[in-house]
């Protein structure tokens, strides 16, 4: 049922993972480093990261707060780039930030006064601006309902709780059409229920739209429930990506019987071990 | 509707009016009226405190040279400005009068009569003259403004311009209105030729002028910490979307900086005000 296509007890410099399983390369990541500079000493955020995503599927990178996370996202984003390394998306070097990847931040980014609607109406303006206005609007709402958030639709953010500010976010990511979905923590701010709720969304919809999705969380179980893949990254300064950790569960997932779900056990089991042996590792490291 | 009217009342300062609206959409009357007595009514209260410490200690002021007037005194003075405001009209409409009247009866004797129509020329009263300040400060308050926000959104925008522009914003702050009166005046009085029929007259345009030097300063300087300051996670959000310069500009940068040059216009506002009165003096 399980299979890991990487030993946790590996070295932290990995060859860049190979591609078996069907389906076309959308990603590729090789060898990509990034460091902040402070004075004259330097901060190794990101090194050597290698990854691999093809299309359609559900990439969740989990590890602890502060390893580099928002970093690695940012970068696939295109808001920074990377010192060494390179990132490719469908063969092309990404060099800037664009409506192809949609992404969905921590912080309830959202333009405090504008409507639900007008914020999602912004990226859809603005991306298929050849559109006219009647199309635009209906796709617009067509993407507020689909968060469910019709009743809402002429509600300012700071109106709303944070799982509906959340829910425009994906909203506003979603309605630009973007190839990749990234995730930069969406639910971590969200209290359990409405944590719970906004993750069975998100699947659905991702079942519906057929994007392919990094999801980025510090929540084991919240990556097992919903990604394909888990690939841990281990603790900064110079996080490197961990082996994958493959989720063989049949969809659509139940989450009250996965908690007796012997695969889902294992998995949260090894995966959480390998995150404690490699941060003890780390901290066994700084300590020298 | 109504949320809007206490949105703008709010980002305009003018809080006064925020309760007279809620009362008005049918929000709880009491909690609504103690809250106008907190605003309103405590300002009052410490008015009239203000205008007694005043009537007081303007008694005991007692000089060689002489007193100081206490309020009741500039308040009877005040009268007698308006009263001579009123003199001075109605003289002007007698003015008007008997000269329509020498007119018409030029025209009897002798339809082909060339007739001079001059217009009054008495002297400007008090109320006049508080008008004409009125408008003088609001015209350079608005050139200011035209010129200030665009600039500071270009600062706020980049960090080269801000560095560039940031010392000769520093120097030229704090220069007096004195100062900048001689150099306005030499260039208004030479490229500015007035004629009996032109619009304005040249002590206005000379004191709008110094006020708007003097005063575009504060809105400069808030709209480009304003726009500096603008939330990086939206920032980002534009960079992905790739928002267009300005589209950037209109959805993003101005709605998230209005609160800042809202309150630099405002200070600008009392600047103008008090350079108005040296200006105006000297123009």
């Amino acid at each position: 049922m399980f299979a890991f296509t990487g030993h946790p007890s590996a070295s932290a410099k990995q060859p860049p993972q190979t591609v078996s399983e069907s389906g076309t390369v959308l990603l590729e990541l090789s060898g990509v480093g990034k460091e902040y500079s402070e004075g004259n000493k330097d901060t190794q955020v990101l090194d050597n990261i290698n990854l691999c995503i093809r299309e359609g599927e559900f990439i969740a990178i989990v590890g602890f707060s502060g390893s580099g996370k928002t970093t690695l996202i940012s970068a696939i984003a295109g808001l920074i780039q990377p010192d060494r390394g390179k990132i490719l998306k469908n063969g092309k070097v990404i060099t800037a930030p664009g409506p192809d990847r949609g992404v969905v931040f921590q912080n309830y980014s959202l333009m405090p006064w504008l409507t639900v609607y007008e914020n999602v109406a912004l990226a859809v303006d603005e991306i298929f601006k050849d559109w006219p206005a009647d199309k635009r609007r209906v796709h617009a709402e067509k993407y507020v309902r689909m968060v469910s958030l019709g009743a809402a639709r002429d509600k300012k953010p700071s109106e709303l709780s944070g799982g509906m500010r959340q829910r425009v976010n994906v909203a506003c990511a979603l309605a630009a059409n973007p190839d990749i979905l990234l995730l930069d923590e969406p639910l971590s701010a969200l209290d359990a229920l409405t944590r719970g709720m906004l993750q069975d969304e998100i699947l659905q919809i991702w079942e519906q739209e057929k994007k392919t999705v990094i999801l980025i969380t510090n929540d084991v179980d919240e990556a097992i429930y919903m990604a394909d893949r888990v690939i841990p990254l281990n603790p900064g300064p110079n996080a490197t990506l961990g082996p994958d950790f493959v989720v063989n569960i049949e969809r659509p997932r139940n989450r009250t019987e996965l908690n007796h779900n012997q695969t889902f056990k294992k998995c949260r089991a090894d995966i959480t071990q390998y995150l404690m042996n490699i941060s003890m590792e780390k901290a066994g490291q700084t300590i020298l | 509707m109504s949320n809007q009217l206490i949105k703008f009342f709010n980002l305009t300062g003018l809080t006064w009016f925020v309760p007279i609206v809620k009362i008005a959409a049918g929000e709880n009357p009491m909690l609504q009226a103690r809250q106008l007595f907190l605003i309103m009514g405590v300002p009052i209260i410490a008015f009239v405190f203000f205008l007694g410490a005043w009537s007081f200690s303007a008694s005991k002021v007692n000089t060689s040279l002489g007193t100081i007037p206490d309020p009741a005194d500039v308040w009877h003075e005040a009268g007698g400005l308006v009263d001579e405001h009123y003199v001075e009209k109605q003289k002007q409409i007698d003015y008007y009068h008997r000269q329509e009247e020498r007119v018409a009866k030029a025209k009897a004797e002798d339809p082909n009569a060339e007739i001079k129509v001059r217009p009054y020329n008495g002297k400007p009263t008090y109320l006049d003259q508080i008008c004409t300040s009125l408008i003088t400060v609001f015209t350079g308050f608005i050139l200011a403004t035209l010129v200030a926000v665009p600039l500071g959104l270009l600062c706020g925008m980049s960090p080269v311009i801000n560095t560039a522009i940031n010392p000769l914003i520093q120097i030229f702050k704090p220069v007096s209105p004195l100062a900048w009166l001689p150099i306005v005046t030499l260039v208004v009085s030479a490229a500015y030729v007035t004629t009996d029929d032109s619009w304005f007259e040249k002590s206005f345009i000379t004191s709008a002028i110094t006020v708007t030097f003097c005063s575009l300063w504060p809105t400069l300087i808030n709209t480009a910490v304003g726009v500096a300051s603008i939330d990086k996670d939206l920032v980002n959000v534009a960079k992905v979307l790739r928002l267009g310069w300005a589209t950037q500009i209109r959805k993003i940068v101005i709605p998230s900086s209005l609160p800042y040059i809202f309150t630099g216009m405002r200070l600008s506002l009392g600047v103008g005000w008090m350079v108005l009165i040296a200006a105006e003096m000297l123009a």
